[in-house]
């Protein structure tokens, strides 16, 4: 005989699990006593459930096995508590698995104590959920959240489970081999008519333009993509989430686009692609795994649904030996050359700008940098020179508080890649009971707390929007951070200027221990 | 723009709210919804009309795809489907207006199921236009209660939204 709980553990055994993030409770202890026993599977504990679920994304966006991040909770708060992690994994279209204990299933419905109609609350932001009424079906659902959460536009999968469910013993654990979900077969395959049409639209065009969002390494495409790119020559910008598609020094890159985008991308952007200017000249081809969005929010001319993965190989093959015009080439090349500014320095402070521009140097060419939300999102988007390396950050949904889980899951997936947090001093607070998981596990994460005292991309949009009134953004009573790494037996320091923080942060790169930098940043300095 | 969608889920809690909910989001009303089984018993059929111009329309289709135990969507065209709804409507009836009552219903080609002394209970199946006809007939008499189903639709002809 075995139980729920241990049927649960042989699945995501099964599943090739390494790492799950979570907090345990009253109605997931029967998993937990399981957990305890397994061989393969490290149990990273957190301190607050959201970051179970970022860790969990940082992971998965980090690992080379594809695998979905797995983040566990118990029933009632535990589990409302995973909503914001989950979301935010949703709107990132990151795969992940959460797991949460429920109530009795006698008990469901009553109100009873730690009871959430968590299926339910989770509904919008997942991309599928279960409640398992029967402990035989175990098997057959991890089987298919895993496959649903990792395959197609990936995301999350909640499977919320019974405690009597995890008690209650069947004769024997079978864990299927495939899924046959009658309602679900993803189209990955690219329409061979649509590449053909975005071919010749190509070669047709004078100004041809590549947008490249996250999907381009979601489907772990980067190196062909690079290469097409490379062959054509069509120079590339990215959204958010795209970062790192490219090398940021590459001379075909330029950049973010968007409001809070490089400037040169945006010219690149407006010259062919903005969606609210468009010429009628311009002819928009879009790829995406999920069909839903093409159309959604850009007019498209030619749609091609399918995973980059082939539609990439189909475009390598069918383009030829296709080149772009030079002219279009050298106006590219100018536009990157003429918009590479300093900016300026305040004399006592950190310029955030320029020490994110010089990081990249400082650390290994993989470096994983995982930025928060807020101006130092920003000024990391636009400023890291990203080589190999990754940038994660919340494009989405824009979850304050995401970058240290992140972290966390990042360096559990790449243990031997240097992984640098950039927070804000409000972002920092949001998250920073997780410093002792960090400690706890000996992460060698380092963190720089980019400190202004405000909220600053909330002060920004009250100075242009609401004439300067800083209605809640000036931090007060926040506490001495450099105490609160003490506290917590991490190394520290503090930086009054670049050349400080420079030095400091040269010298942290090597020690195999996690390290806090405060940068003392001029309030005033904007985002762009 | 008024549509009708016939929309073949997987035969499992939370299907309906989980549709539901996509409308919701969005905003958008759900003029009318009628569910039930079909030929297979692990499959449910969802009628669901509405109102929307295209691109609200396509955007629906598209993310009812998505969701996981919808089997097939599919926008029934104007002009190629059977559409019906039944009503039961209880209207005021005076012993005196009895025969006119009745002489409507006969006339719309409706049913009386029941009657008391001073009221009777009028049950229709037809298209929603004709439905709505019938109630505007008897409006004048005074009506106490209507109670209806959502719309359900089937294809004219050989097609067949089936699995």
């Amino acid at each position: 005989m075995i139980s729920g709980a241990e049927i649960m553990v042989k699945c995501l055994e099964a599943e090739g699990v390494k790492v799950v993030f979570g907090y345990p409770g009253a109605t997931i202890c029967p998993f937990y006593d399981k957990i305890y026993d397994s061989t393969t599977i490290r149990h990273i504990l957190v301190r607050q459930e959201q970051n179970a679920a970022h860790m969990a994304s940082g992971y998965a966006r980090c690992s080379a096995s594809g695998i979905p991040g797995v983040c566990v909770a118990t029933s009632g708060p535990g589990a409302t508590n995973l909503i914001t992690g989950i979301a935010t994994a949703y709107t990132d279209s990151i795969p992940l698995v959460a797991i949460t204990g429920q109530v009795r299933s006698d008990l469901l419905g009553r109100d009873v104590f730690q009871e959430a109609d968590i299926t339910g609350a989770c509904e919008p932001f997942v991309k599928h959920s279960y409640i398992v009424k029967k402990t035989e079906d175990l098997p057959r659902v991890f089987k298919e959240a895993f496959h649903i959460a990792s395959t197609g536009r990936k995301g999350p999968v909640l499977i919320d489970i019974p405690m009597d469910i995890q008690e209650n013993e069947i004769e024997e654990f079978v864990y299927p081999e495939s899924v046959n979900i009658i309602g679900y077969k993803p189209n990955t395959k690219g329409h061979a008519i649509q590449v053909k049409r975005a071919v010749e639209a190509i070669k047709k065009s004078r100004r041809p333009l590549i947008v490249s969002g996250g999907g381009v390494l979601l489907s772990g495409v980067k190196p062909k993509f690079q290469a097409f790119a490379d062959k054509t020559g069509i120079p590339v910008i990215s959204t958010m989430m795209g970062i790192g598609v490219m090398p940021s020094e590459h001379e075909l890159y330029l950049g973010m686009l968007g409001t809070h985008g490089k400037t040169v991308a945006n010219l690149g952007d407006r010259a062919v692609a903005a969606p609210h200017q468009m010429s009628e000249n311009t002819t928009v081809i879009h790829i995406d795994i999920d069909p839903a969005e093409i159309g959604k929010n850009v007019k498209t001319e030619i749609p091609i649904v399918g995973d980059m993965k082939n539609v990439m190989n189909m475009l390598i093959e069918s383009i030829g030996d296709y080149k772009v015009s030079n002219q279009w080439q050298e106006t590219v090349k100018t536009w990157k050359k003429d918009f590479l500014r300093v900016p300026p320095v305040f004399e006592g402070f950190v310029e955030p700008r320029t020490l994110v521009a010089h990081l990249s140097a400082m650390l290994r060419s993989k470096a994983i940098l995982v930025a928060d939300v807020g101006q130092n999102q920003i000024w990391c988007a636009n400023n890291f020179r990203i080589r190999e390396g990754r940038f994660l950050t919340t494009g989405g949904m824009g979850t304050m508080g995401y970058s240290i889980p992140a972290a966390v899951g990042a360096k559990l997936a790449r243990p031997n890649r240097d992984v640098v947090v950039v927070c804000g001093d409000g972002s920092f607070q949001m998250s920073m009971n997780e410093l002792a998981t960090i400690a706890g596990n000996k992460l060698a994460i380092k963190i720089i707390i980019m400190r202004n005292h405000r909220l600053g991309m909330v002060r920004e949009l009250q100075d242009k929007n609401y004439n300067c009134r800083h209605s809640a953004t000036i931090l007060q009573g926040d506490p001495d951070f450099l105490k609160i790494a003490e506290a917590y037996g991490i190394d520290h320091a503090e930086a009054n200027s670049n050349e400080e923080a420079e030095e400091i942060i040269k010298g942290m790169v090597n020690s195999d221990k996690p390290f806090i930098l405060v940068c003392n940043v001029y309030p005033d300095t904007p985002s762009i | 723009m008024q549509y009708t969608l016939s929309i073949l889920v997987e035969n499992q809690a939370g299907v309906l709210s989980k549709i539901s909910g996509l409308f919701s989001r969005r905003g958008f009303n759900i003029d009318s919804l009628a569910v039930g089984v079909t030929n297979d018993p692990g499959v449910s059929r969802i009628t669901i009309v509405a109102n929307g111009d295209e691109y609200v329309v396509e955007q629906l289709e598209k993310q009812l795809n998505k969701v996981i135990p919808v089997i097939k969507v599919k926008r029934l065209n104007e002009g190629e489907f059977i559409s019906r709804e039944l009503i039961l409507i209880k209207v005021h009836c005076a012993a005196s207006k009895r025969a006119e009552i009745i002489k409507t219903a006969e006339i719309m080609q409706a049913k009386i199921v029941d009657a008391a002394p001073s009221c009777v209970t009028v049950e229709y199946c037809e298209t929603s236009a004709r439905v709505k006809t019938l109630i505007d007939m008897l409006k004048p008499y005074g009506i106490r209660e209507i109670v209806r189903t959502g719309t359900i639709a089937i294809d004219r002809g050989n097609a067949a939204v089936s699995v």
